[in-house]
């Protein structure tokens, strides 16, 4: 579904990304980890089609949708309109199977998104991606500055999403601990390269990994 | 009394043309970041184009439906100079706008010549509590409160003026969602366009126009803008209207030469008030 080969992306003479190759397969849901300015997010708004890379091959088979860091919703508009203009790429505006996924947007369907709790606003995020009818999703962060219950709930809707409806899933974590709960593989980008790559399995035992990204070894 | 209440409604319709304007320089500043200083321009070029086209013996509503569609074309052109290349910073789109509007200055002196022309309006006029006022006012207060009223609905109810509305929000989430914010732009400043050549071929009956007359209509209308921080339209049009009685009684009361240094000293003084109130409330918040 993502295939990235050898990409290159650079803000003026800055190398943001460095020779990064990178796969999701059809169905599965990846994790890709990595410290503050290692390049996560430029990775994402380059799958998006927001950036364009310096060099190499950026394949996307099928729609994918982006769920932004930081939620990035419209804040003086409606959770409704939010999610419509989610629509916007492919003409979808009928949220119903949105709201069948998550059932509390259609209860706050008529709020304002920018008065919402910052667990909300992530359901409206991943909602308003979902709009598009992806069949691979990109969420960056997903579970920045939210509780861990509440980051639990979105998480357990994203494994139904990928479970039920078979929509691959990119998750790009500094929660290592629920990337490796939700993920079979992952990636370790820092300073635009890919450290390491495998089976979440395996990088747990990695000690370079579970020291960086566990605080220490998982017992 | 009647004098009073025949320049507060004179006032008012002279503020709901600069509130014209100004909506247009909303608009266009909301989605793109632009100041649009040839938003003046879109007015004058409607203006001259319906003198023509009556003055060839085209019929009352086609002429000004022709005029505005031109202008609205104006500012489609004038937005594809402005920012139609990627990239193109706010400030240097601002500087293309000053330098489309001085290239019209050349486009309508070869078209239409340098002197002042003018246009048959409605004629007549209505007595209203003792007060007489010109039909043409009054057209120009009912087209200005209709424009508003269909304004609100396109951006608040339909899915192109919520698109538009994204942009202005948050740039970054209009592209995530496919959103192209260059068009978006451009239909911006096509709307610009078409709200400048509404309030051009408005006033042309009440005020003859000329190549120049831009200069007045866009300080008027970026003062009635700036009253709405450049991004809300009702405040626009309230410090437009305001803008347009101070003028008209400056100008009724006989200090008529000076009516824009008026205004735009009351303008001046509104905005300070308004800024060192918004100041106080922040460092409370603070």
């Amino acid at each position: 579904m993502i295939d990235v080969a050898d990409l290159v992306v650079e803000y003026g003479t800055a190398t943001a990304l460095d020779r990064v190759t990178l796969a999701v397969d059809k169905g599965e849901m990846v994790a890709l980890l990595g410290p503050n300015g290692a390049g996560k997010s430029t990775l994402a708004n380059t799958l998006a089609g927001l950036l364009a890379p310096a060099s190499g091959t950026v394949r996307i088979g099928g729609r994918l949708a982006l769920v932004p860091e930081g939620r990035q919703l419209f804040p003086d508009m409606s959770v409704a309109d939010n999610l419509a203009l989610g629509g916007w790429r492919s003409g979808q505006r009928d949220p119903a199977p949105v709201y069948e996924l998550l059932p509390r947007l259609a209860d706050l369907a008529g709020r304002r998104a920018g008065v919402l709790s910052g667990g909300e606003q992530q359901m409206v995020a991943v909602g308003r991606a979902l709009m598009s009818r992806p069949q691979v999703l990109v969420v960056d962060e997903l579970s920045l500055g939210l509780a861990p219950n509440i980051t639990a709930d979105l998480a357990a809707h994203l494994t139904r999403l990928n479970r039920e409806q078979g929509v691959a899933v990119l998750l790009i974590e500094q929660n290592a601990r629920l990337a490796f709960e939700l993920c079979s593989r992952a990636y370790v980008l820092e300073s635009g390269q890919v450290q390491a790559e495998g089976p979440c399995a395996e990088l747990a035992g990695d000690p370079r990994v579970a020291s960086a990204y566990l605080g220490g070894a998982i017992t | 009394m009647s004098a009073f209440l025949t320049y507060l409604l004179n006032g008012l319709a002279v503020g709901c043309a600069i509130a014209l304007i100004a909506s247009g320089l909303v608009a266009i500043h909301r989605v793109t970041g632009v100041v649009n200083f040839a938003q003046g321009t879109f007015a004058v070029v409607a203006g001259l184009c319906t003198s023509s086209l009556l003055g060839l013996g085209m019929p009352h509503g086609v002429s000004e439906a022709a005029a505005v569609l031109l202008a609205g074309l104006a500012g489609l052109l004038t937005g594809l100079a402005a920012i139609g290349r990627p990239g193109t910073t706010p400030l240097s789109s601002l500087i293309v706008t000053l330098g489309v509007g001085v290239l019209a200055y050349a486009v309508e002196i070869v078209l239409w010549g340098d002197q002042p022309r003018s246009a048959p309006g409605l004629a007549g006029s209505v007595t209203i509590a003792g007060a007489r006022i010109q039909t043409q006012h009054l057209l120009v207060i009912a087209v200005t409160a209709a424009t508003f009223a269909l304004l609100a609905l396109f951006f608040g109810r339909t899915y192109l003026g919520k698109a538009l509305t994204a942009c202005a929000s948050n740039p970054y989430a209009a592209r995530v969602v496919g959103i192209d914010p260059r068009r978006m732009g451009l239909l911006a400043f096509a709307l610009g366009g078409l709200l400048g050549g509404l309030a051009g071929v408005l006033i042309t009956p009440l005020r003859p126009i000329s190549f120049d007359t831009d200069v007045t209509l866009i300080v008027n209308a970026f003062a009635a803008a700036v009253f709405g921080a450049l991004t809300r339209p009702v405040v626009a049009l309230g410090g437009a209207l305001l803008l347009g009685v101070a003028e008209t009684m400056a100008a009724g009361y006989g200090y008529g030469s000076h009516q824009l240094e008026v205004a735009l000293g009351l303008m001046l003084v509104v905005m300070i008030v308004q800024a060192s109130r918004r100041s106080a409330i922040h460092e409370e918040a603070v």
